[in-house]
């Protein structure tokens, strides 16, 4: 592709492909996302008050155990095959909150399940998550730096 | 003659097809006229690829009770699929005492099979080849993209896998449409990159082919009844047209795409199907039936397919794409 008369030619063509490609709709995306990702924190944020003032749970326990819930209500809806589908209308809402996380674990556990326990499943589990685990601790770790030194000053 | 058309004087014939798909191929526009429509994706199987293989491995062994054949007058099973080393098409084969030419070239498998059958029969070396390809959603997404329970956003330029599978037998001697010409194509890299957007790949590559086609066989868009490609897809299609007709060649009034044909696609969520079955199941149910009817009597079936895979892509590198075209004609 060094000739110049084809990359002519390719920007071109490349520059109609994405002229007469469809867009995704962002306002629409927007709001859906919005949505239902604010109703699954609404469903967190009826937990923890149940939780807090029927079973009288507090503090760590209790942000502990309203995730647990959400984290095995989203395990229990992708083995149903919900999640996904809910996933294609919500995009990010459903991807962001504690219960994305969830599915993007189960999802590929269960896909390479047919690999066997160690190389499949166990092997596989974190292939959408582990990216997401690494650069979560490793900004945590930044973000705790950063705060012990300015602590110092 | 050109550089890259053979013309088969003695005009092999494809004598027989037999396709199979799932289930949402057969609530397509063309699923009444599969032969077959398979209860679930799993096939009575444990894995999707075995799946994939018994789909390959039926159609194989239909086709052949369907034309009357015994298995001893086959002499060749030319087969591709889109997994890593063609594993469906190899499975499939060991179940059948025939010598097998596995092929790979992604969506585009079943046109260079047929070239290469009717090569071999047209030349005298072979009398009876099948040439069968297939493809399967569950096996192509968890190869090329996400889990299928994964909650992802698919974008509404992509193009949806088919889960099915359809087989020929190329004949030197029976009867049946005639291949009588087969142009080759060449890799061409208008430097796409989006692999979601798959027609605006291979769209060129489709030019590329019947733009060679028409200048060496000398005919004219209008020669043949209908033009088939591969899965461009709906947005694909529409990128083909355009282009083409920038070079000075017309197909709107006799082009169909089998992507875009096979499912009832709602262009706000993807374009159509893909895949090697894609293709493979609209070809050999219904062109087939159209030519063997003679509604059709000139097809020009040229197969697009883009030959990437899921690691060069994550090496940001565009996709180079593929057509080859078989001209299919009754007497």
């Amino acid at each position: 592709m060094a000739d110049n008369k084809t990359s002519v030619v390719n920007k071109a063509y490349l520059a109609f492909v994405s002229e007469i490609s469809p867009k995704t709709n962002e306002t629409r995306s927007l709001f859906n996302a919005f949505a239902v990702g604010g109703f699954i924190c609404v469903i967190g944020q009826f937990l923890r008050y149940m939780l807090e003032f029927v079973f009288k749970i507090e503090g760590d326990e209790l942000a502990g155990a309203v995730s647990m819930i959400l984290i095995f209500l989203s395990a229990l809806l992708t083995g149903l095959g919900v999640y996904d589908r809910i996933g294609k209308y919500a995009g990010a809402g459903s991807i962001v909150p504690i219960t994305g996380f969830a599915n993007s674990v189960v999802a590929p556990a269960m896909e390479f399940r047919s690999e066997g326990f160690i190389y499949g499943l166990a092997a596989k589990m974190f292939i959408i998550a582990g990216p997401i685990i690494v650069f979560g601790v490793m900004s945590s770790v930044a973000v705790g730096i950063i705060y012990y030194i300015t602590g110092l000053i | 003659m050109g550089k890259h058309t053979i013309f088969f004087h003695n005009a092999p014939s494809i004598v027989c097809t037999y396709s199979a798909a799932g289930k949402k191929e057969s609530e397509g526009p063309i699923g009444s006229l599969f032969d077959y429509v398979l209860e679930d994706d799993y096939f009575g199987e444990k894995t999707f690829e075995k799946a994939e293989c018994k789909m390959l491995s039926t159609v194989i062994e239909k086709v052949i009770k369907k034309s009357g054949y015994r298995k001893s007058d086959i002499d060749a099973l030319i087969s591709g699929d889109l997994l890593n080393q063609i594993v469906s098409a190899s499975f499939a084969a060991r179940d059948f005492n025939i010598p097998y030419i596995g092929i790979y070239n992604a969506c585009s498998t079943l046109t260079e099979g047929l070239a290469l059958g009717a090569t071999l029969t047209d030349g005298g070396y072979m009398s009876d080849v099948i040439v069968a390809t297939g493809s399967h959603f569950s096996t192509a997404e968890r190869q090329y993209r996400y889990p299928l329970e994964f909650g992802s956003v698919r974008p509404p330029q992509s193009q949806w896998t088919v889960t099915g599978a359809g087989a020929a037998i190329v004949s030197r001697k029976g009867k049946g449409p005639k291949i009588t010409a087969a142009t080759f194509g060449k890799v061409v890299d208008y430097g796409v990159s989006d692999a979601n957007n798959m027609g605006a790949a291979m769209a060129p590559a489709a030019m590329d082919t019947l733009i060679t086609h028409f200048n060496e066989t000398g005919r004219k868009p209008d020669y043949y009844d209908l033009i088939v490609t591969g899965d461009l897809g709906a947005l694909g299609s529409r990128i083909l047209k355009h282009i083409i007709s920038q070079n000075g060649y017309e197909i709107t009034d006799n082009h169909v795409d089998c992507g875009e044909i096979i499912y009832n696609i709602d262009e706000k969520e993807y374009q159509g199907g893909s895949g090697a079955g894609c293709s493979a199941v609209v070809f050999n149910s219904y062109i087939y039936r159209k030519l063997k009817e003679k509604e059709l009597n000139k097809v020009l079936f040229s197969a697009t397919g883009a030959l990437l895979s899921t690691t060069t892509t994550q090496q940001g590198e565009t996709i180079p794409c593929i057509s080859h075209a078989v001209a299919l004609e009754n007497d």
